[in-house]
C-alpha cells in the first residue's frame, strides 16, 4: 500500500510538469463569451459602458437597437433595467453618456439627438438637438468636468461637421472642407485634446477613405491621408501614444500616428481575412483592441504590436458595434439581436 | 648401396641417443651444444652444405625429440634454455609445424610449457622468418604439401589454441590479437622481400598471397586487414616497388579467395584512390576478379555500404584500362534496374542499392563515354521507368523518379530533363547528392582530399542557411514581452461565403447536380455531411440518387479539402442508408465508364462507412483516409493505431490523456468501455462484400483487375480484408470468410507486392473474424491450403512487408491452434 502511494506521488507531479508545454505549443481554444444579453428583439447598433447609480460598482450597458429603443442593462442581474423609446422607431446609432453622470446622449436616424435624464430612476428627454445630416456618421463628444461641453456632429450639407457648445446647442462652427479637396461625407468622428493644450481637436473619418485632423479653434485641416480604398467606418484614436487606428468597408485596417507638428502618417495597415469593418475600439488601459467585422467575427488584437489575438466567430450576422468598459469588460452587439459580453486578457 | 653417414647424421643421432637415453645432464647439453653450430648464421663453424643437411633433414626429427623430452619437465634451465633456442632458431617452418604438433598431443605442464614456447615464437616475429623462408624457398619449387599445411596451421592456431588451452588461452592467442599481429607480420615479410629484390635477388610472395586469402576466406579480413591496408597506404605511396609487391600479392592470391580479398579490401580502403594503388589493373589481369568487382558485388549482392560503393565504381573510373569495364557495369545495372522481372522479384533495399550504384557510375563517367552507348542506356531506363511508375508501391516509384531524372539530365541533356514531382525525405537527398558529378582523379596524382570534407562543408552550409533562415523571426517575437497576451487559436478564421447554405438535403441534390453559381455549390458541398446525419429519413428517399450524384460529382471550382468533404457525404449517406447505397456502388464498381481513381472512391467510401457502422463515432476523429496515402488503407484497426496519423487532436484530449497514463489509481476497477452498441454493420455486411467479391475475374473493356488495373486489385483486397475484419461477431461471417479465402487462394501468386499484401492481411481478418471452431468445422481445407502458403511466403517472398504480414498471419493460426487445444485435450 505505501509504495503505491509513493508512486503515486511520484508519478502525479510528472504529469503536471507536461502542462505548460503543452499549453505553449498548441495556442488555447477560442474563448467564449462571459455571457449574453438577449431581448433587444432587432439589431443592436449602438453600445456603450457607463457609470450608473443603480449599479455599485459596475457600470451599466446601453444598447441601441434598429428599432428605435435604448436599453439600459444590468451587468449584475444581466436583465434590461430600463427601455427609453425616444426615436420613433427608427435606429439608434450612437450612444455617449456625460461624465457628470446621470445623463445620456443618444443619436437616431429620425435626425435627433436626444439628451436623457437618468438621475433618480428618471426615463426623460431633457433636451433634444435637431441634425441635419440624414448619413451614418455618428457624434462625438469632448467634455471635462465643467458644465460646458462640445459636440460634433455631421452638419447640413454632406461634406461638413458642426461644432456645438452644450448644453446652450449655439452653434461654434462648421468646418467644411476646402473646395477642391472632396473627401465625401464624413463617416465617423472623433473628438479630443492633446494633454499640452487646451484646443480641441477633431478626427474625421471621410467617404473617400481618407482621416483628417481638424483644427477646431481655427477651422482649419492640420493634415489629412489617405488610408483606405473604401470609406472608413470606424476610428479609435489614442492620444497618450498618438496612434490610432480606422477600419473601413475594405479589407485592411489601418494604424497611423500624429507627429509633433500636428502630421498624420500611417504606420502600417494589417490585412483582415474578410472585408468590412463596422466599429474599432481601443480598450481604455491601451493594451488591446478589438473590431466589429461585417463577417460576424470580433477580431482582437494587441494595441501596441498589432498581433491577432482572437477571432470571436459567437455571432451569426453582421457585427455592429464593440465597447470596453472601464474595467476591461468588451461587449458586442450585432444584427444577430444579442449582445455578447467578453472578458479577455483582464487586467492583472 | 646407401652412402656413409655423414657428420651432421652422426651427431645428430648421438644427440638423440643422449636424449632418449642419458641421465647425464652434461652429456646431453654437450651433444647439443655440437648441434647448435649447424644452426648459426653463415661464416660460422659449420660448413654451408652441413648446415642445409641439417636444416633440410634431421632437424625436425630433432625437435620432435626435443619436444618429447621438454614434457617430462626434468631438465636443468640451461639446457631447457638451449632447447629453447633450438625452436626459436632453427628454420621457423619446421619449428612452427614441430610446436602445433606437440601442442596437438600434450597435456597439463607439457601443454602450457608448448603454448609458451608458441607464444614466445610468436613475440619475436618468428613468423616474418616463416614466411621469408616460404617465400624464398618459392624460387626452387618447394614441397607443396608442406606448404600446405603451414598454411592452414598458421591460419587456424586462433582455433587450435583455442581448442586446446580451453580457458588457459593466452591472449596472443585471441583473434582479435593474433590476426592483426599477423597483419603487422605480413608487411615485415614484404619489406623482406621488397629488399631482396632491390637486392637483385628473386623472390616470390605467393605464400603470402595464400596465406592472406586463406585469412580472408576464415572471415578474418576485417582484423587483418585493418593493419594491413594503413600500413601498405603508407608504404605504396611513393614507391614503385612496393606497388609492384602490393600487385602481385594480390594477382596470386587463389582464385577461391579471391572475392573475400576483395570484399575486405573495398571496405577497408578509405576511397578510391587507394584501391587503386592497392589493386592496381587486377580486375583487367584477373578474370575472377573481374567478376567480383564487375558482377557480383553490384549485381548479386547487396551489401556493401554506399562509401564501399563509391570505392568501388571510383576504383574502376580511375584508369583508362579499367573504364570499359564501368561503362560496361552502368549497362547491366540500368539493365538489372529496367527489368520489370528484377522489379517485381528484388526486394526493395536491393533496388535501392542497384539505383545508388548507377548514380554513383554516372557521377563518374564523362559525356563522351556516355554519348557512345546513349541509346542502349536511354531504352533501359524508359522500360525501368515504365514499369516502376506502374508499380503500386510507392517507394519503387520514387527510386523510378529519381533514378530517371538524374539519367535523363545526363544521358539526354540536350532535351528537356524529365521532372517529377515526388516528396523529397533524407533518401532521395542522399541519392541525388551521389549523382553529383565527381572529378575523376588519375591515380597517379596520389592522396587527394577524400569526399568526407565535401560532405562536412555542404551540412555546415545548410546549417548556416536554416539558421539565417531562422534568425529574421527572432527579434519579433523578443519585442513582444507582454506574455500575458497568448493569442487564441485563430484557424477557424476563413474567408466568409456570402451564399447561403441549403437547408435540405434535397437543396444540396438539386444544387450539386445542376446549380451554376459556384458559392451555392460549394455551400451546399459544405452542408451536406451535417444535414444528412440530421436527417436521416429525408436522406433515405433520395440515398442512390444522391450517392450518383457524389460519385460523379467533378471539381468544377477550386475547393479546398474537396475530395474530403465529398468522400465524407458519400460516407454518410452511406451509413444513413447502407443496404440500398452499398448496393448501388457495389454494382458501380464493375461497371463500365468509370475511372480508376472512382472506382478507388468506392472502394474506400464502402470501408470508411463500414468502420462507422461497426464502431459508431470512430470516424469522427479516425483519419480521413485521403488519396495520398496507399497504406493507410490496410485494416481499419492497423490505421487507427497508427500514432500520427490522426489529425490534430484537441489539446485538452491530449493532456487529459497524459494526466491518465501518468496517474495511477487506486481503485481502478475495470477500465471504463466506450458505451457499447448494436454493431449496426453485421446485419447489412452482406450487401457490402459479396458483390465486390463476384466478379473480379471478369474483365471488361475498360476495366481489367487481373490485367493492368493491379492497382485496384491492390485496394480491393485490402478493402475486402477490412470489411472481413469489421464483420466480426456476424453471422454472416462463416459464408464471407469462406468466400475471402476462395478469393485468396485464386490470386495467391499475383506478382504485385501491394496484391500480395493485401491477400495477407484478408487472411489475417479471416482468422480473427470468423470464429474458431467454424473455422475449423466449415474451413479445414482451405485453412491447411492457406497455412502451407503463408509459410510459403513468409520465407520465400522478396517483399519484406509481405514477409511481415505472413508472419503475423501465422502466428494468429497457432492462437488458434492453441485456444482449441485445451478443450479438446483436458
Amino acid at each position: 500500500m505505501t509504495t503505491e502511494q509513493k508512486s503515486t506521488a511520484s508519478g502525479t507531479p510528472g504529469g503536471d510538469c507536461t502542462l505548460p508545454d503543452m499549453a505553449a505549443t498548441i495556442p488555447p481554444p477560442p474563448p467564449d463569451p462571459q455571457f449574453v444579453l438577449r431581448g433587444t428583439q432587432s439589431a443592436v447598433h449602438a453600445l456603450h459602458f457607463g457609470g450608473g447609480a443603480q449599479a455599485e460598482g459596475r457600470p451599466l450597458l446601453f444598447s441601441g437597437s434598429q428599432s428605435g429603443l435604448v436599453h439600459i442593462w444590468s451587468l449584475q442581474t444581466r436583465r434590461a433595467i430600463a427601455i427609453l423609446d425616444g426615436h420613433g422607431g427608427q435606429c439608434v446609432t450612437w450612444l455617449q453618456t456625460l461624465p457628470q453622470g446621470h445623463q445620456l446622449l443618444s443619436q437616431g436616424r429620425d435626425l435627433k439627438l436626444c439628451l436623457w435624464d437618468l438621475a433618480e430612476g428618471r426615463n426623460t428627454v431633457m433636451d433634444s438637438v435637431r441634425l441635419e445630416s440624414v448619413g451614418f456618421c455618428k457624434s462625438a463628444i469632448l467634455a471635462g468636468g465643467q458644465p460646458r461641453w462640445t459636440l460634433a456632429v455631421p452638419g447640413k450639407d454632406s461634406d461638413e461637421v458642426q461644432i456645438l457648445e452644450m448644453p446652450s446647442k449655439t452653434s461654434v462652427c462648421t468646418l467644411k472642407p476646402e473646395a477642391d479637396a472632396k473627401p465625401g461625407m464624413p463617416m465617423c468622428l472623433e473628438l479630443w485634446q492633446a494633454n499640452s493644450s487646451p484646443r480641441p481637436l477633431l478626427l474625421v473619418g471621410y467617404e473617400d477613405g481618407s482621416v483628417a485632423l481638424w483644427d477646431v479653434s481655427e477651422r482649419k485641416v492640420c493634415s489629412r491621408i489617405a488610408c483606405h480604398e473604401e470609406p472608413v467606418m470606424g476610428l479609435d484614436f489614442d492620444s497618450q501614444k498618438a496612434r490610432g487606428v480606422s477600419g473601413s468597408a475594405g479589407k485592411a485596417l489601418a494604424v497611423w500616428s500624429l507627429d509633433g507638428q500636428q502630421a498624420l502618417q500611417v504606420c502600417r495597415t494589417h490585412e483582415l481575412t474578410n472585408p468590412g469593418i463596422s466599429d474599432v475600439t481601443i480598450r481604455p488601459d491601451r493594451k488591446i483592441l478589438a473590431t466589429a467585422g461585417w463577417d460576424h467575427r470580433v477580431r482582437v488584437f494587441h494595441w501596441r504590436t498589432m498581433k491577432p489575438l482572437a477571432v470571436l466567430a459567437f455571432h451569426n450576422a453582421t457585427v455592429h458595434c464593440v465597447a470596453f468598459a472601464a474595467d476591461g469588460l468588451l461587449a458586442t452587439g450585432s444584427g444577430d439581436q444579442r449582445i455578447s459580453v467578453w472578458s479577455l486578457y483582464p487586467h492583472t | 648401396m646407401a652412402p656413409a653417414p655423414s657428420a651432421v647424421r652422426l651427431a645428430v643421432r648421438e644427440a638423440i641417443h643422449a636424449l632418449s637415453s642419458s641421465e647425464d645432464g652434461g652429456r646431453v647439453l654437450r651433444t647439443l651444444g655440437s648441434l647448435k653450430r649447424y644452426l648459426g648464421a653463415a661464416g660460422g663453424p659449420a660448413l654451408p652444405a652441413e648446415r642445409e643437411e641439417f636444416a633440410a633433414v634431421h632437424f625436425s626429427v630433432l625437435l620432435r625429440r626435443l619436444a618429447a623430452s621438454l614434457s617430462l619437465g626434468w631438465l636443468a634451465p640451461e639446457l631447457e634454455r638451449l632447447c629453447d633456442s633450438f625452436f626459436l632458431e632453427g628454420p621457423a617452418g619446421q619449428a612452427f609445424l614441430v610446436l602445433v604438433e606437440s601442442i596437438e598431443g600434450a597435456a597439463g605442464f607439457h601443454l602450457m610449457k608448448m603454448a609458451q614456447l608458441l607464444s614466445r615464437f610468436l613475440s619475436e616475429s618468428r613468423m616474418v622468418a616463416l614466411m621469408e623462408e616460404q617465400c624464398r624457398q618459392c624460387v626452387k619449387p618447394g614441397f607443396p604439401p608442406l606448404q600446405e599445411a603451414l598454411l592452414s596451421k598458421v591460419v587456424a592456431l586462433p582455433d587450435h589454441l583455442g581448442n586446446r588451452l580451453q580457458r588457459e588461452n593466452l591472449a596472443e592467442f585471441f583473434p582479435q590479437n593474433y590476426f592483426p599481429l599477423l597483419g603487422e607480420e605480413i608487411v615485415q615479410a614484404l619489406q623482406v622481400v621488397v629488399d631482396s629484390l632491390r637486392g637483385g635477388s628473386d623472390c616470390s610472395v605467393s605464400f603470402v598471397s595464400q596465406l592472406l586469402g586463406k585469412v580472408c576466406v576464415h572471415g578474418r579480413q576485417k582484423e587483418l586487414l585493418s593493419v594491413l591496408v594503413p600500413r601498405l597506404t603508407v608504404l605504396t605511396q611513393g614507391s614503385c616497388l612496393w606497388q609492384r609487391v602490393c600487385w602481385r600479392l594480390l594477382e596470386r592470391v587463389p582464385d577461391r579467395a579471391m572475392e573475400a580479398v576483395l570484399v575486405g579490401l573495398v571496405e577497408a580502403a578509405p576511397g578510391p584512390e587507394v584501391l587503386s594503388r592497392l589493386l592496381g589493373n587486377l580486375v583487367v589481369k584477373s578474370k575472377k576478379a573481374q567478376f567480383v568487382m564487375t558482377r557480383k558485388l553490384l549485381l548479386l549482392q547487396y551489401r556493401c555500404t554506399t562509401a564501399m560503393l563509391q570505392s568501388l565504381l571510383g576504383y574502376l573510373a580511375m584508369d583508362s584500362q579499367r573504364r570499359p569495364f564501368l561503362v560496361q557495369v552502368l549497362k547491366e545495372l540500368l539493365e538489372t534496374w529496367g527489368s520489370s522481372s528484377a522489379i517485381r522479384h528484388t526486394p526493395l533495399p536491393q533496388q535501392c542499392y542497384v539505383s545508388k550504384s548507377i548514380l554513383i557510375c554516372l557521377a563518374y563517367l564523362g559525356e563522351p563515354e556516355l554519348q557512345d552507348s546513349r541509346d542502349e542506356l536511354l531504352a533501359s531506363m524508359m522500360a525501368g521507368l515504365k514499369c516502376r511508375l506502374d508499380s503500386s508501391l510507392p517507394p519503387v516509384r520514387r527510386l523510378g523518379m529519381i533514378v530517371a531524372e538524374v539519367v535523363s539530365s545526363r544521358i539526354h541533356s540536350e532535351g528537356p530533363p524529365l521532372r517529377f514531382q515526388y516528396e523529397e525525405d533524407d533518401l532521395s537527398h542522399e541519392m541525388l547528392a551521389l549523382a553529383m558529378p565527381q572529378p575523376v582523379r588519375d591515380s597517379s596524382l596520389g592522396t587527394s582530399p577524400s569526399l568526407a570534407p565535401v560532405v562536412a562543408e555542404t551540412s555546415a552550409e545548410t546549417v548556416d542557411s536554416s539558421v539565417n533562415r531562422a534568425q529574421p523571426e527572432g527579434p519579433d517575437s523578443e519585442l513582444d514581452s507582454d506574455d500575458e497576451f497568448v493569442p487564441y487559436d485563430m484557424s477557424g478564421d476563413t474567408e466568409l461565403k456570402c451564399s447561403k447554405a441549403p437547408a435540405y438535403v434535397r437543396d444540396c441534390v438539386e444544387a450539386l447536380s445542376t446549380s451554376e453559381d459556384m458559392e451555392h455549390w460549394e455551400a451546399s458541398l459544405r452542408a451536406l455531411e451535417g444535414l444528412i446525419y440530421r436527417n436521416p429519413a429525408a436522406t433515405r428517399e433520395v440515398s442512390v440518387e444522391l450517392a450518383k450524384v457524389l460519385l460523379h460529382l467533378e471539381e468544377r471550382t477550386c475547393v479546398v479539402g474537396f475530395e474530403v468533404l465529398r468522400q465524407r457525404a458519400l460516407v454518410a449517406v452511406t451509413v444513413t442508408d447502407p443496404a440500398g447505397v452499398a448496393e448501388y456502388l457495389t454494382s458501380q464498381f464493375y461497371a463500365l465508364n468509370y475511372s480508376l481513381r472512382q472506382r478507388m472512391d468506392i472502394l474506400d467510401v464502402l470501408t470508411l462507412a463500414a468502420q462507422e457502422l461497426s464502431w459508431p463515432g470512430r470516424l469522427g476523429r479516425a483519419p480521413q483516409l485521403s488519396s495520398s496515402g496507399l497504406s493507410t488503407q490496410s485494416s481499419p484497426a492497423l490505421a487507427a493505431s497508427q500514432p500520427g496519423s490522426a489529425a490534430t487532436p484537441d489539446w485538452r484530449v491530449v493532456v487529459e490523456e497524459r494526466i491518465r497514463s501518468k496517474t495511477r489509481r487506486f481503485s481502478k476497477g475495470s477500465p471504463r468501455r466506450l458505451a457499447g452498441g448494436p454493431n449496426r454493420f453485421s446485419s447489412v455486411a452482406g450487401y457490402f462484400f459479396f458483390p465486390l467479391i463476384q466478379h473480379f475475374d471478369r474483365p471488361l473493356v475498360t476495366f481489367d483487375l487481373l490485367g493492368d488495373d493491379q492497382l485496384v486489385l491492390g485496394r480491393l483486397t485490402h478493402t475486402l480484408g477490412a470489411l472481413m475484419y469489421l464483420a466480426v461477431n456476424s453471422t454472416v461471417a462463416v459464408p464471407m470468410g469462406k468466400a475471402l479465402l476462395e478469393f485468396v487462394w485464386a490470386l495467391r501468386f499475383h506478382g504485385d507486392a501491394y496484391v500480395r499484401q493485401g491477400l495477407l492481411s484478408a487472411v489475417s481478418s479471416v482468422l480473427l473474424s470468423v470464429p474458431a471452431e467454424q473455422l475449423l468445422g466449415d474451413l479445414p481445407d482451405e485453412l491447411l491450403e492457406a497455412r502451407a502458403w503463408l509459410a510459403d511466403v513468409a520465407e520465400k517472398d522478396p517483399d519484406e512487408d509481405c514477409r511481415m504480414l505472413a508472419v503475423k498471419a501465422l502466428l494468429l493460426l497457432e492462437r488458434l491452434k492453441d485456444k482449441l487445444l485445451p478443450a479438446s485435450c483436458p
